[in-house]
C-alpha cells in the first residue's frame, strides 16, 4: 500500500513537467524552419503548389499554431498520442513496434556496463596504484574519451567485414522465420556490436565512480571492525564494502537511463536498429510533430519509471534511507 | 563453284565467326539466366508511401517500381517500350492519345486490369496527387474507355506523344481501381502495401527495418522474373551500408547514397561494379541559384564574374573523384535527344572575373572584399555541403565574401523557396528525361511563392516564358528540340541560375548480380531478369 501511495505521489508531481516538456517541444517545433510537408515534398523531389496546400490540409498544418496544441493537448489526456505523418498510422502503434529494440539495447546495454564496470572498478580499487589499476583506469579513460560512433564503425569494420564473425547490422536474420530459442539466438547476435558499442562509454563511468566509492568505503571504521573480527577478506569486500559503495551507482544507473535513450541514436544509426533513438532522429528531420512529442512522451515514462525503481534499490541497499519515511 | 572475290569477301567473316563460334556458344551457357535467389538492396531512407501512382521518386520506384507497373518503360536506346499499353497513337492534333491496352493481366490479388484501372489512376492520381504528373496532366480533360483495353486520353492543348510516353515511364504507374475507389487515395492502406501488376508481390514492410517483395507466380511475362524475392534494409547511416556491402549483407546500393570516398575506393575492388550506367534517365546537376532581390546579383556581370570565378573542372577531378564533369547548360549530355551544342559558355578566367566585378563598380574594399553573399546550400548529398564550401573559397579569391548557412531539409525549403532568405542557394536539380517535366518550371514566371524548385529568383523573362510554352505543347519532335535548343541558348545568355556540374547517380552492385543497370532508368524498372550468378 505504502508502495502504490508513493508511486501515485511520485506520478502526480511529475505529470506537470511532462506537460511543460511537451508543450515547449510543441513550440519549439514551431520555430523550426518548414514542416511536415517541406520534408516530404524534400523527399520527393517536387511538387505543384496546389497539390502541396491539398497535403498541408491533409496532415492538419492549416490550423493555426494555438488550436493545434489545444487540439493535441486534448487527445493527450484521452490517451490518444494522434497520427503520424511519416508513418501513416498512429504514433502508439508506431512507438510500439519500435520499443522492444530500444528496450533491448538500453537494458543489455546498462547491465553489461554496470556488470563489468562494477568488477573492473573493484578490482582497480583492490590493486590501487599496481599495475592492473593502472590499466583499467587507461583503459576506461580511452573507452570514456572515444566517440560511440567510432567504436561502431571500427567494430563493424573489424569484426563484420574482416573476421566476418558477427553480422554488420540490422535486428535478426530477415526472413529467417526462426522462433523460439533459435530467433533469441539470432537477435542476441545482432546485438552484441551495438550493446558494445553503447556500453563501452557508460563502463568507463561506472568503472571511475566504482574504485572510488570503494576507495572511501575501504576506509571507514565498520570496514576495519569487519577485518577486526577476523572475517575473511572476500567476505569484507562483497557483504560490507561492496552493498556500501554501490550507493552511487544505482544514482548513476537512474541518471543515465534518460541520457542512454539519447546515445542509442547514434548507436542505432550505425547498426540500423529499428529502435525509438532513430525514429526521433527521423522524426525530427521529417517535422513529424505527433510521433516526436509521441516519443518524447514515452521516453519521460520510461525515465520516471527507472528512477521510480532506483530508488526502491536504495532502500533496499541501505535500510536507513527506507526508515526514514 | 568459283570463287569470286565478292563471296571470299562475305566468307572470311563468316569463317572467323565459326571459329569463334563455340567459345560464344559457351560464355553463352555459362550465362543462362538461372531462377531463383534473393537480392538484397541498399536503401537510405524510409519512405512515406510505395506507392508510385501517387509519388514520383527515385526512392519509391526503386521499391514500387517492382510491384506495380507503367504504361510504359525506357529501353536501353531510352525508347519507349510496350509495359501495360501494347500500342498508342495520337490525332494529327495532338488533342487525342489512343492507348491500346495489354490483354491477359491481372492484379496481385487476382482481378483483371482494365482500362478502368488507366481511367482512374490518371484522373483521381496523376492529375490530382502525383507530382510532376499534375503538371503533366494539367490540361487532361477526360480518359474514354470505349472498350477494357483501349484507354482514349483527350486533352484541350496538344500533347506531344514523344514528351507523354517519355515522361509515362516515370509518371505512369498505373493503381488499381477495385482497391483506391471511393478511399481518400492518401490514406490509403494499399500506400504502404501496394497492389500491382508487376513480377513482384508486396509481402511484408517492417518499418525501419525493410520491405520485402516475393515473386509473382502470375506474371504476364512467363518465366518471370528470375528472382524468388527481393529485399530492401533501410540503413540511414552511409558508412554502414558501405560495410553491409563489402561484407555480402546487401548487394546493391543503388540511390547514390555511398560515400563519394567509399566509392572511389570500392571501384578498385573486383567484387564490385561501381558505375553510373543504367542510371541515365537520373542526372543530378549542382545548381548556383541566384536572388535578384540582392542589387549585386541582379547585375549580370556580376553574375558572369561568379561563373568565372569557379574552377568547375578542378572541382569535379578532385572533389567529386571525376563522377562528374563541368555542365553546359540545364539540359545535361545524358540527354542526347534534347542536348545541344555550342550554347554560351564562362569558362574559369579568374582575371576577367574581377574585371567584370570592378566594371560592375563593386571595387575591392581595404579588406580586400567587394561584398559579402549569403550562400544557402540543400542539406542532401555530401556533393552540396563540398561545392558550397569550394564556392565560397573560390568566390573569397576574388573578393567576394560568402557567409554558408545550414539548415535541414525542411528548413532549406521554406528558407529558399518560400522566404527568399537568400542571396546565393545551392541544390541539385534533377533532370528528368524531358526538359518540360523536371526543368523548364525553374525558369519559367508565374509559379507560387513557396513552390520549391520553381522560379523563385526575383528574375522573370517574357521571351523566355514564350520559349516554355510553345515548346511544351509543341507536336512536332524535331522542332521541340530546336525550340530547347533554343531556349538553352536563351537562358545561358542571361544566366538566371546555373547548373555547373553534371553527373549521374553511381550505383554499387555486386558481380554476382546479372543483366543490372541495362536501361537509361534501371534502378526505378522491374527488375523482372534480374539474376544471380553463384
Amino acid at each position: 500500500m505504502r508502495i502504490l501511495g508513493l508511486a501515485l505521489r511520485r506520478l502526480a508531481s511529475s505529470l506537470p513537467t511532462l506537460l511543460i516538456i511537451l508543450v515547449g517541444l510543441f513550440l519549439l517545433l514551431q520555430l523550426a524552419p518548414g514542416d511536415t510537408v517541406d520534408a516530404l515534398v524534400a523527399q520527393m523531389g517536387g511538387g505543384d503548389p496546389a497539390m502541396i496546400e491539398e497535403l498541408r490540409r491533409f496532415y492538419g498544418l492549416d490550423a493555426p499554431v494555438a488550436v493545434q496544441l489545444a487540439n493535441y493537448l486534448w487527445r493527450l489526456v484521452s490517451f490518444d498520442l494522434g497520427f503520424s505523418a511519416t508513418y501513416g498510422k498512429p504514433v502508439v502503434g508506431v512507438i510500439l513496434e519500435r520499443l522492444p529494440a530500444t528496450l533491448l539495447l538500453m537494458v543489455s546495454a546498462l547491465s553489461f556496463a554496470f556488470a563489468a564496470g562494477m568488477a573492473l572498478g573493484v578490482i582497480a580499487a583492490k590493486r590501487v596504484n599496481q599495475w592492473p589499476d593502472t590499466m583499467i583506469s587507461t583503459l576506461g579513460l580511452i573507452f570514456y574519451a572515444t566517440p560511440s560512433f567510432w567504436f561502431g564503425l571500427m567494430g563493424i569494420v573489424a569484426f563484420a567485414v574482416r573476421l566476418a564473425w558477427l553480422p554488420a547490422g540490422g535486428f535478426g536474420t530477415i526472413g529467417s522465420g526462426l522462433t523460439g530459442f533459435a530467433h533469441v539466438l539470432d537477435v542476441a547476435q545482432y546485438l552484441v556490436l551495438p550493446t558494445l558499442t553503447l556500453s563501452l562509454g557508460f563502463l568507463a563511468i561506472y568503472l571511475r565512480i566504482m574504485r572510488a566509492s570503494m576507495l572511501e568505503v575501504l576506509t571507514l571504521d565498520f570496514v576495519r571492525t569487519a577485518r577486526a573480527k577476523g572475517l575473511a577478506e572476500h567476505g569484507v569486500v562483497v557483504r560490507h564494502v561492496l552493498r556500501n559503495a554501490l550507493l552511487p551507482m544505482v544514482t548513476l544507473i537512474g541518471l543515465q537511463a534518460g541520457t542512454m535513450l539519447g546515445g542509442s541514436v547514434v548507436v542505432e544509426s550505425v547498426f540500423s536498429l529499428p529502435g525509438l533513438g532513430r525514429l526521433a532522429y527521423d522524426s525530427v528531420v521529417q517535422r513529424d510533430l505527433n510521433t516526436l512529442l509521441g516519443i518524447v512522451f514515452v521516453s519521460a515514462v520510461l525515465v520516471i519509471v527507472i528512477n521510480f525503481l532506483v530508488d526502491f534499490a536504495y532502500a533496499y541497499l541501505d535500510p536507513r534511507i527506507g526508515a526514514g519515511r | 563453284m568459283k570463287t569470286t572475290r565478292r563471296t571470299a569477301l562475305l566468307t572470311g567473316p563468316a569463317l572467323a565467326l565459326s571459329a569463334a563460334m563455340p567459345s560464344v556458344l559457351q560464355a553463352q551457357a555459362q550465362d543462362t539466366p538461372k531462377r531463383g535467389g534473393s537480392v538484397t538492396v541498399h536503401m537510405q531512407g524510409e519512405q512515406r508511401i510505395l506507392n508510385p501512382a501517387l509519388r514520383a521518386s527515385t526512392g519509391v520506384y526503386v521499391v514500387g517500381g517492382k510491384i506495380m507497373e507503367a504504361l510504359v518503360d525506357l529501353n536501353a536506346k531510352g525508347e519507349p517500350e510496350p509495359v501495360l499499353a501494347t500500342s498508342w497513337q495520337s490525332t494529327p492534333d495532338g488533342k487525342t492519345i489512343t492507348f491500346k491496352l495489354r490483354e491477359g493481366v491481372s492484379w496481385h490479388d487476382g482481378k483483371p486490369f482494365t482500362s478502368a484501372d488507366v481511367q482512374y489512376t490518371a484522373m483521381e492520381m496523376w492529375k490530382k496527387h502525383l507530382n510532376y504528373g499534375t503538371t503533366l496532366q494539367l490540361y487532361l480533360e477526360a480518359v474514354e474507355t470505349p472498350d477494357a483495353h483501349t484507354a482514349v486520353f483527350r486533352y484541350s492543348r496538344p500533347m506531344p506523344l514523344d514528351l507523354l510516353l517519355r515522361a509515362l515511364a516515370d509518371l505512369g504507374y498505373i493503381a488499381p481501381k477495385h482497391v483506391y475507389e471511393g478511399t481518400n487515395a492518401l490514406e490509403n492502406p494499399a500506400n504502404t502495401a501496394p497492389i500491382g501488376t508487376g513480377p513482384f508481390k508486396f509481402s511484408k514492410y517492417e518499418r525501419g527495418q525493410y520491405v520485402i517483395a516475393v515473386r509473382n507466380e502470375n506474371y504476364w511475362r512467363k518465366g518471370f522474373p528470375y528472382l524468388d524475392q527481393i529485399v530492401w534494409r533501410f540503413i540511414p547511416d552511409p558508412a554502414a551500408a558501405v560495410a553491409a556491402i563489402e561484407s555480402g549483407q546487401i548487394q546493391m546500393s543503388a540511390e547514390g547514397a555511398l560515400p563519394l570516398a567509399d566509392l572511389d575506393r570500392l571501384k578498385k575492388d573486383p567484387k564490385f561494379e561501381v558505375s553510373s550506367r543504367g542510371n541515365e534517365g537520373n542526372a543530378v546537376m549542382n545548381t548556383i541559384e541566384f536572388n535578384f532581390r540582392r542589387k549585386e546579383i541582379a547585375d549580370h556581370r556580376v553574375r558572369e564574374a561568379i561563373l568565372r570565378a569557379i574552377d568547375i573542372d578542378f572541382f569535379c577531378d578532385n572533389f567529386l573523384y571525376g563522377f562528374a564533369k563541368r555542365a553546359s547548360g540545364p539540359i545535361p549530355t545524358s540527354s542526347p535527344s534534347f542536348f545541344p551544342k555550342g550554347t554560351p559558355q564562362y569558362p574559369f578566367d579568374p582575371k576577367k572575373a574581377e574585371a567584370l566585378l570592378d566594371q560592375a563598380g563593386y571595387r575591392k574594399g581595404s579588406d580586400g572584399k567587394r561584398f559579402t553573399l549569403r550562400l544557402v546550400p540543400a542539406p542532401w548529398g555530401e556533393d552540396i555541403a563540398l561545392w558550397s564550401t569550394f564556392m565560397q573559397q573560390s568566390l573569397q579569391q576574388v573578393g567576394i565574401g560568402i557567409e554558408i548557412v545550414r539548415f535541414d531539409a525542411a528548413g532549406f525549403l521554406s528558407n529558399v523557396y518560400k522566404d527568399w532568405n537568400y542571396d546565393l542557394a545551392t541544390g541539385w536539380h534533377q533532370y528528368r528525361g524531358d526538359p518540360a517535366v523536371s526543368t523548364t518550371v525553374w525558369y519559367r514566371s508565374g509559379s507560387p511563392k513557396g513552390a520549391p524548385w520553381t522560379n523563385q529568383w526575383g528574375w522573370k523573362s517574357d521571351e523566355i516564358d514564350n520559349l516554355i510554352d510553345a515548346a511544351a505543347f509543341e507536336i512536332d519532335p524535331v522542332r521541340r528540340r530546336q525550340l530547347y535548343a533554343e531556349f538553352v541558348t536563351k537562358v545561358n545568355t542571361e544566366i538566371p541560375l546555373w547548373m555547373a556540374t553534371e553527373r549521374l547517380l553511381i550505383s554499387v552492385t555486386n558481380k554476382s548480380l546479372q543483366n543490372h543497370h541495362n536501361t537509361p532508368r534501371w534502378i526505378s524498372s522491374s527488375w523482372a531478369d534480374l539474376w544471380i550468378k553463384s
